[in-house]
């Protein structure tokens, strides 16, 4: 670790900084409490001063343990790796926390979301509308308290309050919550001057699923099934979040093996999905043939993962404290990966030399990088918009810190980029995906997890094909789950979205949105 | 009363051919790609299930929106019957000249939009507002790219255009008549809702021209309006195809001329299937801003036609 978080743990250590119940469980990371007033302080000192960034909030209902909620906030040092985890204790008769969302953005939709799932109101927020919470919810109803029953839901009729915008020839586009094809249901409302987006404001949150309501209670050992089931198209980004969260607080280490293989199954995920969005954005601008083609390599990659884990979304295999069970990697495995990467090389250098297309693709969209920063986005949005960040290698979990890669970085926002760090990404991956099978060594691929310390908070985190995704996790006295948290990157570059669409014109939203593709079962859990 | 039964018989080869068209199109556009592709003869199907369908009718809308299903697929076959299709017969039947031909159109196109704005959905607004746009800047395109080949034959009757043609194999080599073709081309695909301007295969309401006007659609209505609009198709690509290269065309109703046109008919149809098929593969969609500059292209393209076909008189 480096010397700054060295210093910055001797002051934590040495009570100069305000915090108190310090844990050190592993040597990048500090867990401690922190009481509401001296919040604000914590986080300056975190943020401001050493440039961490806060990453994660949760809450949790131990109203029947310790009388109190509390509301955890995991801060991240991007470029020396370490972790600042301060856990807040909230008065169950009085549940209020003071704001952090003035100086971080991301923050203020945390805050959002636990105030309308936990009631824990929030002091000094800046935009305190709704974010989970429908209409039809009733005032009292706080899903994720442990006590919530489910009420009678009655549509009470009163519209969301969306910004309204005036002037003449200004006019509203309500679309959604119901699309054309299978997608999922969120509510888009363009306020538009002839083609031309003023302004865009998405409501989402249409199927609220109780996702880590139903981790609560289980075995670790059985969390992880749900997990693989968060975001259908994140499997393994998800599971594996989870595993590493339960490694975590079990304090285990998954054996060698096992971390190379995972390695190679987070990276076949990143293919399928970036193969498949690569076609989807060329199908945006009428480009069929493009879309033909990746879909058809695609699935050349889904058998490929069906021949690997004997699931094409490589579901069942891993599990807390590796994998579930070996993998026998064929013997072609990575020319096959190779093959289906070259024949995708030709796609895309097709769609960049038609300018029909190039025409589409750049300057739409566009996404600033100041813009980005200040909104926190992750993944390939925030690689495009010129934000160096990429969890393998700033948190380096499974393999990736004995592996070598590159992380692609461009500059314009565009959708162009996006396309364009998808693109490099594929090649990235194809290389990871070789380099795991050169190196896997053999052995056990699973470690015992043995018993996890109660109501110890525990996280794990990954770089899934989005983006950053982080499971936050907390057992009871019977080593049963108490609370889940996740976070999907899409939850941090949903909002980006309207950003980057204000002065494209209607015709372009669906293209942008492609090269956004965020979860909509990610985000609203 | 032979040359009646005539134009009705080739009016009703083009209403059931029509569908076929569509459906090859597809079909080809699906193996060039890569796909396998549904049959050509897919639509027919597909308008034998819209039309055991009920129609589903917004509480909002008016007269407007269930009569233009008729005026729509009612015009479409009254051009059919006008333009020449497999036989050119001498004289004009009822009214076939250029200017109905493009006024029937138009008509069709009008109620559509005003059906899209009709029930009250932004979409249809949103595609009425945009065809209204793009019809503004064809419709000259065609009567002018017309009117270059009707300087010519020194009448805007379509029969005398094709046998001038056929008379004077001369001037269709002209630029002129090249000129004329390309622009009529180019309006054939933004009239007719194919690529470059509008994405015929798309479900992403918010792009769409043609489609956001009929998305209100259900039923025997869609059947109408979507075999309408092949019709529509069918009618534009027998116009490139027969006022620019009439040749085969049957000048006489004896049984042996009558085969040799529907033949010449059928492979023309086939040639510019292709073309669009081709064209459709190789193209992305414009950006919505971009396509009024292809039209101008397409009017400056049928403006040079009739100049030069003034300069080489």
């Amino acid at each position: 670790m480096t010397k700054t978080f060295d210093a910055f743990r001797r002051a934590l250590t040495e009570g100069r900084v305000p915090v108190s119940d310090l844990v050190l469980p592993r040597p990048n990371e500090a867990h401690c409490r922190v009481t509401a007033a001296d919040l604000k302080d914590l986080s300056d000192r975190a943020c401001r001063d050493l440039g961490a960034e806060l990453v994660f909030m949760g809450a949790d209902d131990r109203r029947a343990e310790a009388g109190a909620f509390f509301v955890h906030y995991l801060f991240a040092q991007r470029t020396q790796n370490w972790f600042l985890h301060a856990s807040a204790r909230v008065d169950a008769s009085r549940p209020e926390v003071p704001s952090l969302a003035a100086f971080h953005y991301p923050a203020s939709r945390f805050e959002r979301e636990i105030r309308d799932l936990f009631g824990i109101h929030v002091t000094g927020h800046p935009d305190p509308r709704p974010l989970v919470k429908h209409a039809f919810w009733p005032e009292d109803y706080f899903p994720l308290r442990k006590d919530a029953a489910s009420p009678g839901f009655a549509d009470d009729g009163r519209p969301f309050p969306f910004t309204e915008v005036g002037g003449e020839g200004v006019y509203e586009i309500p679309v959604g919550p119901v699309h054309a094809g299978v997608i999922e249901p969120g509510h888009f409302r363009f306020s538009v001057m002839g083609e031309t987006i003023i302004d865009m404001k998405s409501r989402l949150y249409f199927t609220h699923k109780g996702t880590e309501k139903l981790f609560e209670g289980r075995d670790p050992a059985d969390g992880v099934e749900l997990a693989e089931r968060v975001s259908g198209d994140t499997s393994v980004g998800h599971a594996l979040a989870y595993c590493q969260a339960v490694e975590a607080a079990a304090r285990v280490d998954p054996p060698p093996r096992a971390a190379y293989l995972r390695v190679m199954l987070l990276e076949l995920e990143r293919l399928y999905n970036h193969v498949a969005d690569v076609g989807a954005i060329a199908n945006d601008t009428g480009f069929g043939v493009a879309h033909a083609h990746c879909y058809r390599i695609r699935e050349q990659l889904l058998r490929v993962n069906k021949e690997l884990t004997g699931s094409r979304l490589l579901r069942g295999v891993l599990c807390p404290g590796g994998l579930a069970r070996d993998l026998e990697v064929p013997r072609d495995h990575a020319a096959r990966v190779a093959a289906a990467v070259a024949d995708f090389d030709e796609i895309v250098e097709i769609c960049l030399a038609n300018t029909l297309v190039l025409d589409r693709l750049e300057g739409t969209g566009v996404l600033k990088p100041e813009l980005a920063r200040d909104h926190g986005v992750l993944g390939y949005v925030a690689r495009a918009s010129g934000i160096d960040l990429d969890a393998r290698r700033d948190h380096p979990f499974a393999a990736y810190g004995q592996l070598t890669f590159a992380v692609p970085v461009y500059e314009n926002g565009d959708v162009m980029d996006r396309l364009r760090v998808r693109a490099d990404e594929v090649h990235e991956a194809a290389d990871l995906i070789e380099q795991a099978c050169g190196h896997l060594p053999s052995g056990p691929v699973r470690t015992n997890v043995g018993r996890i310390d109660a109501f110890a908070p525990a996280f794990g985190i990954v770089e899934g094909w989005r983006g950053r995704i982080i499971h936050w996790l907390m057992t009871r006295d019977d080593g049963r789950l108490h609370r889940v948290k996740i976070v999907d990157p899409s939850f941090f570059n949903w909002p980006a979205l309207s950003l980057a669409l204000v002065g494209n014109i209607v015709p372009d939203f669906p293209l942008c949105n492609k090269s956004f593709n965020q979860s909509y079962s990610g985000n609203d859990l | 009363m032979t040359r009646y039964v005539a134009v009705l018989l080739q009016t009703l080869v083009a209403v059931a051919l029509a569908p076929g068209l569509v459906g090859f199109i597809r079909w080809l556009k699906a193996r060039l790609q890569g796909r396998r592709g549904a049959a050509p003869w897919q639509p027919y199907f597909e308008l034998r299930k819209l039309f055991g369908k009920e129609a589903v009718v917004s509480h909002t809308a008016s007269w407007i929106f269930t009569a233009t299903p008729f005026v729509l697929f009612g015009t479409s076959v009254l051009v059919a019957s006008v333009v020449p299709l497999i036989v050119a017969p001498a004289g004009r039947f009822l009214i076939g000249d250029l200017f109905a031909t493009v006024y029937l159109l138009l008509l069709g196109t009008f109620f559509l939009a005003l059906a899209g704005l009709d029930t009250g959905s932004p979409f249809g607004g949103m595609g009425a507002s945009r065809e209204m746009t793009v019809v503004a800047l064809t419709e000259p395109t065609v009567a002018l790219s017309i009117v270059a080949l009707a300087l010519n034959a020194g009448s805007t009757s379509f029969s005398e255009i094709v046998s001038r043609t056929l008379v004077q194999p001369s001037a269709a080599l002209g630029p002129g008549h090249l000129l004329a073709f390309a622009a009529l081309f180019i309006v054939t695909l933004a009239e007719t809702g194919r690529l470059p301007v509008d994405n015929p295969s798309t479900h992403l309401e918010l792009t769409m021209i043609h489609e956001a006007m009929i998305l209100e659609y259900s039923g025997p209505y869609l059947g109408l309006i979507e075999w309408g609009a092949a019709l529509k198709l069918l009618v534009f690509l027998a116009l490139a195809a027969n006022l620019f290269m009439p040749w085969g065309i049957a000048l006489s109703l004896s049984p042996a001329a009558v085969a040799i046109g529907l033949l010449s008919f059928v492979a023309k149809l086939g040639a510019l299937s292709v073309a669009i098929a081709v064209l459709e593969t190789r193209v992305a969609k414009l950006r919505l801003f971009r396509v009024p500059e292809l039209l101008s292209v397409s009017f400056v393209l049928a403006l040079l036609a009739v100049m030069s076909t003034f300069l080489v008189r």
